[in-house]
């Protein structure tokens, strides 16, 4: 029994949807665990494309690369939530606004 | 005894190490260790001198040329054909000059001693001494021109160095006696010039410089100059030195047998490049520069004047250099090329004039002098006149004949000066003594001045005696030296006349025999003046005899003044002539002085001579006697109108100095303030410099900085910098510092670069 069919365009769409999403968190939070939280998506929406488009030409190359993506994005939470807990040390503040120590 | 020949080097060798010696130790010496020395080193001078005389004698006056030891190849330039060997040349010439230098020299090496005593710069005088004897031995004894014009230099340096001794006496003196030294070396130079170019003429016609080659002989005409015009040859001339002319590379004979052979064979012409010359005319222009020279070192009109100035030096220095032997150098050159002139008829005419001019002259101007110095001085000039004159009229026996008798008497007669001026110059010191703190000492005293003296004869007798001497050899007083020489050299003139009708010889005869009567005058007038009559001023009236080391000199040389002359008796003269002997030195220079020739006594002429040499002696002592030379106290001949004028002109030395000044160094002094401010400054450093050079460089560089370079090239990348800079300016803005915005950054950055990516798949999807 194959399980229905469901058209490539809409895992694109979600995607783009998904990413679009994104990157509006990126660009309109403030806070930098939202904003975190935010290219997490992103890196999803693309993870899901590239899934989409795996299963659409029955190659793994798209599913071993989303293993690279969830590879990295993993040692990013790790990095970026250490960064951000050692910001909030020393600022009291996540609020991504107020670092710009090299601007003044 | 030839082997004597090879000691020739020491004549030089032994004066200089005297005067190492006192260079370096004569601090240590004392005053009796640097007599020693250095008349040690001159006297053995004599001594080696003695013994090449004899050896000579021994080898039949053959010449002999010596190497100097480990310096015979002096200047050797072979590619060039260049050779200037430092060569002895012992010849009877050579040994003749040699016997008078150093043996005046040592007897005026020991008065030195007494005179110099106490001198500050005892040991510097002697050393200087010594210099001088090791150039003047140089001049004499060198076998080539160069040679001799190293000695030449050399004496001229001493001569400098001797004559401002005294450079830093007090009140103005020091100033003087180097001023005196400055001329005389500047009037040198002059004359060095011409022997430098005759040098070189010289050396352009021959190929050399060498007088003789060794082994080679002079080549003698059969019959003597005076009784042939046109000198013939002896058949036999020469064929060693032409077996060995065929080897020797360059220039096979020396200058004199060259120039001999070449007069001899006619014709010759010499090449200059852009012209050539005859023989007889090269050989004029050459034997003309060398009488430049010769009326430089020799004293002669143009360029006497710095003799009478050199009496500035010590007394020693003048009775040495200025008198006996340096000031003959000119004559012992100009007797040593007699080859040369006797070839060139006009150089010889012009000697004969210039000669007979000067003795003429400075006879004249000596009869004006009041300084006991200044009147030998211009008697020196005189004398020297003589011996020029005689080598113009061809006596170049009689030339060097008169040179030797002159060294005699005119050494003896300075240091009889010298003595006198000693003496009166302690009376002087002895009357201060005595008459202390009275007008007397603020009273400037010159103890130099014949009018403070008279009547020294009883207080320096044997001054007296020997300078009487002097005097009458001197005046020319038979039989004394000067007589005999004096003699010679008029007999030769006039016979020049009347055998050969040459004008110059009965223009030199008159000339020299006023300017015999002249020498008569003025000596018996300084007798006169200084030993005779009653003292005129105390330091005569206390003046002291010298004491023995100045004394003996006097009298050896008295001793030779009066029997000098029979070096060189005439024939034809009674008894005296079989006594010494006929034409001993002629003889003897005939070996190596080409044209000498012995003169024959004549009755007429010696009588001539002493008579008028007596007679003026006598009017001197008439005008000079010791009423009118009381009651003046000024010179009689002063104030007499009817000589003053003349006298006033012979006193005021005819104004050379002042002509001198006003037509040469006055005007050449303003040709170079003129050249240094026209020329050289407005012009040169001015105009081309500061206009032209600076001026142009200054335009085309402000052109290249100002327009060109700040213009356009500073201009272009400032306008660069600034356009970056307002555009940096605005860019700055897009960096705001909100991580947001940088992030919107990067999207359109995305964005932007995947629609670059896609854009032909997007062109495609819209059908375009």
């Amino acid at each position: 029994m194959e399980a229905p069919e469901v058209a490539t365009e809409l895992y694109v769409l979600l995607s783009a949807i998904l990413f679009i999403l994104g990157t509006l968190g990126v660009l309109l939070r403030r806070n930098a665990i939202l904003v975190f939280m935010s290219i997490e998506l992103m890196l999803n929406a693309a993870n899901l494309a590239l899934a989409a488009f795996a299963r659409q030409w029955g190659n793994l190359d798209g599913q071993l690369l989303i293993f690279f993506v969830m590879t990295i994005a993993a040692a990013e939470v790790a990095i970026g939530l250490a960064l951000i807990v050692a910001i909030f040390r020393s600022k009291k503040s996540i609020n991504i606004d107020e670092l710009h120590l090299f601007k003044n | 005894m030839e082997n004597f020949f090879n000691l020739v080097p020491l004549i030089v060798v032994l004066p200089a190490i005297g005067l190492l010696i006192n260079l370096f130790a004569g601090k240590y010496l004392g005053e009796k260790g640097v007599s020693i020395v250095a008349v040690g080193a001159s006297a053995s001078a004599f001594f080696v001198s003695v013994l090449l005389w004899i050896a000579l004698v021994d080898t039949g006056y053959k010449a002999a040329v010596v190497d100097m030891p480990l310096l015979d190849g002096w200047i050797r330039i072979p590619s060039a054909g260049v050779d200037f060997p430092w060569q002895f040349r012992v010849d009877t010439l050579s040994v003749t000059m040699m016997l008078v230098v150093t043996g005046v020299g040592s007897l005026i090496h020991i008065y030195s001693i007494g005179y110099m005593h106490g001198d500050q710069r005892f040991p510097r005088f002697f050393v200087y001494l010594n210099l001088f004897l090791v150039f003047m031995l140089t001049l004499v004894s060198g076998n080539n021109y160069l040679m001799m014009f190293v000695g030449w230099e050399g004496v001229g340096l001493c001569s400098y160095l001797l004559i401002g001794f005294w450079f830093d006496k007090p009140k103005g003196e020091g100033w003087k006696n180097s001023e005196a030294a400055r001329k005389a070396f500047i009037a040198n130079r002059i004359g060095d010039f011409g022997v430098i170019i005759a040098m070189l003429l010289t050396f352009w016609t021959f190929g050399t410089l060498d007088y003789y080659k060794p082994h080679e002989e002079p080549i003698h005409a059969v019959a003597h100059a005076a009784e042939a015009e046109e000198p013939v040859f002896a058949p036999e001339v020469e064929t060693e030195a032409e077996a060995e002319a065929a080897l020797a590379p360059v220039s096979p004979l020396g200058v004199f047998n060259q120039a001999h052979l070449w007069l001899e064979e006619g014709g010759h012409r010499v090449d200059f490049g852009l012209f050539t010359m005859s023989l007889k005319g090269t050989l004029t222009v050459i034997t003309l520069l060398f009488l430049l020279g010769a009326t430089g070192k020799s004293a002669q009109i143009p360029l006497f004047v710095w003799l009478p100035d050199a009496m500035a030096g010590p007394t020693p220095v003048s009775a040495l250099i200025h008198a006996a032997t340096m000031v003959t150098a000119g004559v012992y050159m100009m007797v040593r090329s007699n080859v040369l002139f006797h070839a060139a008829d006009v150089t010889s005419f012009v000697v004969t004039i210039i000669g007979a001019t000067t003795a003429l002259m400075a006879g004249f101007i000596a009869m004006g002098q009041w300084d006991i110095k200044k009147v030998l001085a211009y008697s020196t000039v005189s004398q020297l006149g003589f011996m020029v004159a005689a080598v113009g009229v061809g006596a170049y026996s009689a030339a060097m004949f008169h040179l030797v008798t002159h060294a005699f008497f005119k050494a003896l007669l300075f240091l009889g000066a010298g003595s006198v001026i000693h003496g009166v110059e302690h009376g002087h010191h002895h009357a201060l003594e005595h008459s202390h703190g009275t007008h007397h000492d603020a009273e400037p005293f010159d103890a130099q001045d014949m009018r403070n003296m008279g009547g020294l004869s009883r207080r320096m007798p044997i001054t007296y005696w020997t300078y009487l001497f002097g005097t009458l050899a001197l005046a020319g007083i038979i039989p004394f030296a000067g007589f005999w020489s004096k003699d010679e050299i008029l007999l030769d003139s006039l016979k020049l006349g009347t055998e050969q009708g040459r004008l110059d010889g009965y223009i030199g005869f008159a000339l020299l025999l006023v300017a015999a009567a002249f020498t008569a005058f003025y000596m018996s007038r300084q007798l006169a003046m200084v030993f005779w009559g009653k003292p005129r001023s105390e330091a005569a009236n206390q003046a002291s005899e010298s004491g023995l080391p100045m004394t003996i000199p006097l009298m050896a040389l008295a001793v030779l003044s009066a029997i000098g002359g029979f070096l060189n008796i005439p024939d034809g003269f009674p008894l005296l002539g079989s006594l010494f002997g006929v034409h001993e030195l002629t003889s003897w220079l005939e070996h190596s002085v080409v044209y000498a020739h012995a003169g024959s006594f004549n009755l007429l002429m010696a009588t001539i001579a002493v008579v008028v040499a007596l007679g003026a002696m006598y009017v001197g002592r008439l005008i000079y006697n010791d009423r009118v030379l009381l009651a003046v106290r000024r010179d009689p001949l002063e104030t007499d109108p009817r000589t003053s004028r003349a006298f006033a002109l012979a006193n005021a030395k005819l104004y050379w100095d002042e002509f001198y000044f006003k037509y040469i160094i006055w005007p050449f002094r303003d040709a170079a303030y003129w050249l240094a401010e026209k020329l050289d400054w407005a012009f040169w450093h001015d105009f081309v410099h500061e206009r032209i050079i600076y001026g142009s460089f200054r335009r085309a560089t402000d052109l290249l900085s100002g327009p060109i370079d700040r213009g356009i090239i500073d201009r272009a990348f400032n306008d660069v910098g600034v356009g970056i800079r307002a555009a940096a300016a605005r860019l700055r803005t897009v960096q705001t510092g909100f991580v947001r915005t940088y992030a919107l950054g990067v999207l359109f950055g995305a964005v932007l670069v995947m629609f670059i990516i896609l854009f032909p798949v997007i062109r495609e999807l819209l059908g375009m």
